[in-house]
């Protein structure tokens, strides 16, 4: 066992894991009404690529990429769509987005798959391109598109890290299937290896998840570019930057990527689509999903097609008990509350949560800031989350910035000790997206003062241009005025001249 | 006494020199607060107003002759930005049942007539289309200034607002009452 380190601060946290690992991973049977929305992961929405009343295939691509960051979306069953139409969506805004809806026929049937030759021989590019087109993302929660994650760009990657710590309450997703599915994940880390020419994979997991580490060790003690690290149990440990803290000691710098030290982060859950989208050609159309929390009556894991409501799943696990009053997507600190569970299950959704009023009897009374400092001490990314509470409450934008609020993970650590319950992640969101639209709008400005100064300078132009021409003109009709009258002064001239010289004639004439 | 006159003349002309050249070589051409009250304006170019543009009303601002709460569009953060760097007081929007929908002006097809009036009055060039042809909007580049609307002969531009979907969506500013919960 190598060396491990501390990242700063931290909490430790009551796991409340164990209500939903009492069962297996149950296969949740096929929605009679699958929703699945076109932008299910970080970039550009995918675009719709079939119709209304179309039969699609089990597989088939229903949403086609139109960026660079975009993955695309696959039919999770065959059936027929019946409407193509805006949805509330899992997000916190509740706005709805474009989602395919597909009613299933039953028979499951798939797309017909050809078999992807051996990946040993193959180029790294051409294997990104196929996890691309299975549409993976990164199964952890930020949903971001991992054939971008998987290309090493020019850098020699040390370490590929597979993230199983799992670090937030509740959540037993990546548990469960390093339990029950660790050849999946072994396998996937295979592929994802060859892709970044990896040296070494780790599979760091939490220390509470004895029998995950066991399934692992025991299927790894053969392969000797595979370590299972067991880690301490401390939130957020899982966050990407306090993981390879943890592991090396190392930290990635503020604006940089885990890329800039030679490693990679990623998902247990990734690693085992990865494997389900190059040895078995399918691609990312269910995903495991925990349900759980005290408002709901049987929590447990489920293996789900992407687009399935989420109020199905809640049924599935016995339904909601009498004093549910909460549905959060995500863990308790990181999550995101939910209006409606009418919305559906996407790439990103790895939890349910049910809660109900005890709780969060701790969000109690909110008091002023006293400024005791609790938060500094628990930031794993050294911020100073009241004084960015204080710039976000007076949307001091640029100091926002220079105190770094963008490298905050919103762990939701500073909000668990706020002895005044200031709910200060809130304050961290709301400033970021002020930020960002501020930014958007700069855009959009600039564009606008440089079509406008194109347009008045365009203008100018045209009128000086005609000036000019008016100019000229008047100058030519003048030239041709003055042309005119040397003309007729040197007519004037001939005659006189012709006359005097027909008198001057008459005159000798009459002389003689 | 006589060499500390010639030093020191020879080191004054010197330095003369270097601050006429520099005066020549470094020369900021315009004036660069107009640059920075305009760059916080937010260039719908819609002349609410009443200038010509936003750069015009930059020009009126640095110059002192008119007042810094008369952008509709920017609203009461662009007042709070103009009164910190021109050094004034902030005071309220001029007009006070003003108020700005961000939107997009859209043209009806059908209507259309091809009279180029509407691509005269566009202060971006955001309108495309010639005589007796279509026109319309390039939407990523309107402003939503309404310029076009007036002049359109059959009345076939509307203004329709940008709806918030989730790719534009921002968080809302908690709202803390002391003692509430949370």
């Amino acid at each position: 066992m190598s060396r491990l380190y501390k990242f700063p601060g931290g909490l430790k946290l009551a796991g409340h894991k164990t209500i939903s690992t009492r069962q297996p991973i149950s296969k949740a049977a096929i929605p009679d009404r699958l929703f699945v929305p076109l932008g299910q992961h970080i970039g550009s929405p995918a675009e719709c690529t079939v119709e209304k009343g179309q039969r699609v295939l089990k597989g088939q691509t229903i949403g086609a990429v139109t960026d660079y960051v975009a993955a695309p979306v696959h039919a999770p069953s065959s059936g027929t769509v019946v409407d193509i139409q805006k949805f509330p969506a899992a997000h916190a805004s509740s706005l709805p987005s474009d989602v395919i809806i597909i009613e299933p026929d039953g028979k499951d049937e798939w797309l017909e798959r050809e078999p992807i030759p051996d990946i040993t021989e193959m180029d790294p590019s051409e294997l990104r391109n196929l996890i691309r087109c299975a549409g993976i993302v990164g199964l952890g929660g930020a949903a971001f598109p991992t054939f971008i994650k998987l290309n090493p760009a020019g850098h020699q990657i040390s370490k590929l890290i597979l993230n199983g710590a799992e670090c937030e309450p509740y959540i037993t997703c990546d548990d469960m299937l390093m339990r029950e599915r660790p050849h999946e994940i072994i396998d996937g880390a295979k592929i994802m290896r060859h892709a970044l020419n990896a040296a070494q994979v780790i599979i760091a997991i939490e220390e509470n998840k004895p029998e995950a580490i066991a399934s692992l060790q025991a299927l790894a003690s053969e392969l000797d570019w595979l370590q299972i690290q067991a880690i301490p149990v401390i939130y957020p440990t899982g966050g990407e930057r306090q993981l390879i803290k943890v592991l090396t000691g190392k930290d990635v710098p503020s604006k940089g990527l885990p890329l800039d030290l030679g490693m990679v982060v990623s998902n247990v859950a990734t690693a085992a689509a990865v494997h389900h989208a190059i040895d078995h050609q399918q691609p990312l159309i269910s995903r495991i999903i925990t349900v759980t929390g005290s408002g709901v009556r049987s929590p447990q894991n489920f293996e789900v097609l992407i687009g399935t409501p989420i109020s199905d799943l809640i049924e599935l696990a016995g339904g909601y008990t009498e004093d549910a009053d909460r549905l959060v997507v995500g863990g308790p600190m990181m999550g995101i509350t939910l209006k409606t569970d009418a919305t559906p299950v996407v790439k990103a959704s790895n939890c349910l949560l049910v809660q109900t009023p005890p709780d969060h009897a701790g969000e109690a009374i909110i008091r002023p800031c006293i400024r005791c400092g609790e938060c500094v001490k628990v930031c794993p990314v050294k911020l100073l989350p009241q004084q960015l509470y204080w710039f976000s409450q007076a949307k001091y934008l640029d100091d926002l910035q220079s105190h770094n609020l963008f490298d905050c993970i919103e762990c939701g650590c500073c909000t668990v000790v706020c002895p005044s319950h200031i709910p200060l992640v809130q304050y961290f969101r709301f400033g970021k997206s002020e930020i960002w639209k501020k930014e958007q709008e700069t855009i959009k400005a600039d564009l606008a003062r440089e079509r406008a100064d194109a347009k008045t300078s365009r203008v100018e132009r045209i009128k000086a241009e005609k000036k000019a021409q008016h100019a000229a003109r008047a100058k030519k009709n003048a030239a041709a005025a003055d042309r005119k009258k040397e003309i007729e002064a040197a007519v004037a001239r001939t005659k006189a001249k012709k006359t005097a010289d027909i008198d001057t004639a008459i005159n000798q004439n009459t002389e003689n | 006494m006589v060499l500390t006159i010639l030093s020191l003349g020879i080191l004054a002309s010197l330095f003369g020199l270097l601050l006429g050249y520099s005066s020549v070589r470094f020369r900021v051409e315009g004036d660069p607060l107009v640059d920075k009250v305009d760059s916080l304006l937010p260039q719908t170019q819609c002349g609410q107003c009443t200038f010509p543009g936003c750069r015009p009303y930059a020009e009126a601002l640095v110059k002192g002759e008119t007042e810094i709460n008369l952008c509709v569009p920017g609203g009461e953060d662009t007042i709070t930005a103009l009164a910190e760097t021109l050094g004034r007081e902030a005071v309220p929007l001029s007009d006070e049942h003003a108020s700005h929908v961000p939107s997009l002006a859209v043209i009806i097809e059908e209507y259309c007539i091809g009279c180029t009036k509407c691509i005269q009055a566009c202060p971006v060039d955001a309108i495309v289309g010639t005589a007796k042809q279509m026109h319309t909007v390039i939407a990523e580049e309107c402003t939503g200034c309404e310029l076009c609307v007036p002049p359109c002969p059959v009345e076939c531009i509307d203004m329709r607002p940008i709806k918030p979907d989730i790719s534009s969506w921002t968080w809302p500013q908690p709202y803390v009452a002391y003692g509430a919960k949370n």
